[in-house]
């Protein structure tokens, strides 16, 4: 029987370079909110760049200097939602737009992956370009529109 | 909503009418917890079985649960039945005559202005809005009241003041990132309104249930 986790990709783009002032308080709350993560329940694993300690160097988009990607995997879509919006990382979002750009499009998606497996950003990308493409659907949804795990536990997680 | 909708809703708050019960619900959803028969009867001060008769009807008319719980803490062979508890139901009930719509105008507006990543704009407005209703108090109320009188059901945790319910509760879970952020700011620039307002500190601190705001007073004794 496999099992299967809920990947996460969110993207953003800084308004400003990361170590200019204007994103200072953003890169200082880094640490204490990736450490939330790592000790919230349901947690399993999040993208990390050579550093180790986040995703900040990576630039998912070559042609793009200011898009930050962020990516994680999490046991279900409750998890992730209680620490995304039930935990001190709710303070963070909601001064999101004194850091990031209102993107036009979908910036999140969510997708069933197998237990164990680790997203890499190319793959973490296309989800989002096929959400953007096609709309929400078992491939890559978002919180508005949850599917559930593909398998035996198919609707255990459904909302 | 159909007339059989409108009369569930009318028949569900037309148990509210009756003076006693509404002490009883008052009691029962300002508490974090279920709320036990003893306990309720109490705060109302009528006798226990009266309490029982009430609480039930107000379950029969969907504004309370019933949730089954041993008090004790003990378990196994002689620790008892469970008693019955009492919790707010989770569904809501609006009753608007004329009939107005403004929870739907309300989220078509949230929409639009998470859409258009207003969510600076619109902290700031919220902000002065809480200050204005501040200026109204004039401090007549300190923020326990205040907070009380706009619905947030606040309770003491130690030496936390956590508020029971969220005025926003569907808008925030659908946008939660817009709309927790400006009850923030909405209390935030309410507080230096109200009695000893200055010496509180509101800060973003989300438990399982409620309102993602909790309160601290610099002052605070308890």
């Amino acid at each position: 029987m496999t099992d299967f986790h809920l990947a996460q990709v969110n993207v953003g783009r800084i308004l400003a370079p990361l170590d200019t002032p204007a994103l200072a308080d953003f890169v200082a709350r880094l640490p204490e909110i990736n450490a939330l993560a790592d000790r919230s329940p349901g947690f399993v694993w999040r993208l990390v760049d050579d550093d180790g300690a986040d995703s900040t160097s990576l630039r998912p988009d070559g042609q793009d200097d200011m898009l930050l990607i962020n990516c994680s995997v999490w046991t279900s879509i409750e998890a992730l939602k209680d620490y995304a919006y039930r935990s001190e990382h709710l303070r963070v979002l909601t001064r999101r737009r004194e850091w990031f750009e209102k993107l036009a499009d979908h910036h999140l998606a969510l997708w069933w992956v197998p237990a164990g497996h680790r997203p890499t950003p190319a793959e973490a990308m296309e989800r989002i370009a096929v959400l953007r493409e096609e709309g929400p659907s078992a491939y890559a949804f978002t919180f508005h529109d949850p599917y559930p795990a593909p398998g035996p536990h198919a609707g255990a997680t459904a909302q | 909503m159909t007339s059989d909708d409108e009369d569930g809703v009318f028949e569900s708050v037309g148990a509210l009418s009756d003076r006693v019960r509404r002490a009883l619900y008052r009691h029962v959803v300002a508490s974090p917890d279920p709320v036990g028969r003893d306990a309720a009867a109490e705060a109302a001060g009528i006798s226990r079985s009266l309490a029982a008769f009430h609480l039930d009807k107000l379950v029969e008319a969907g504004l309370l649960a019933v949730t089954y719980q041993r008090l004790s803490g003990r378990t196994g062979p002689g620790a008892g039945r469970p008693a019955k508890l009492y919790r707010r139901a989770e569904n809501e009930h609006t009753v608007s005559l004329p009939p107005r719509t403004y929870g739907s105008v309300g989220r078509l507006l949230a929409a639009v202005v998470d859409a258009a990543g207003l969510d600076r704009e619109l902290q700031s407005a919220a902000r002065s809005a809480g200050a204005a209703e501040g200026e109204a108090l004039a401090g007549a109320l300190d923020p326990v009241a205040a907070l009380r009188s706009r619905g947030y059901e606040p309770y003491w945790e130690e030496r936390t003041l956590r508020l029971n319910n969220c005025p926003f509760h569907a808008l925030a879970d659908e946008f939660p990132a817009l709309v927790c952020g400006m009850n923030l700011a909405l209390i935030e620039g309410l507080l230096p309104g109200c009695a000893g307002g200055q010496d509180w500190t509101a800060v973003m601190d989300p438990p399982p249930h409620g309102c993602c705001v909790a309160l601290k007073s610099k002052t605070n004794n308890r």
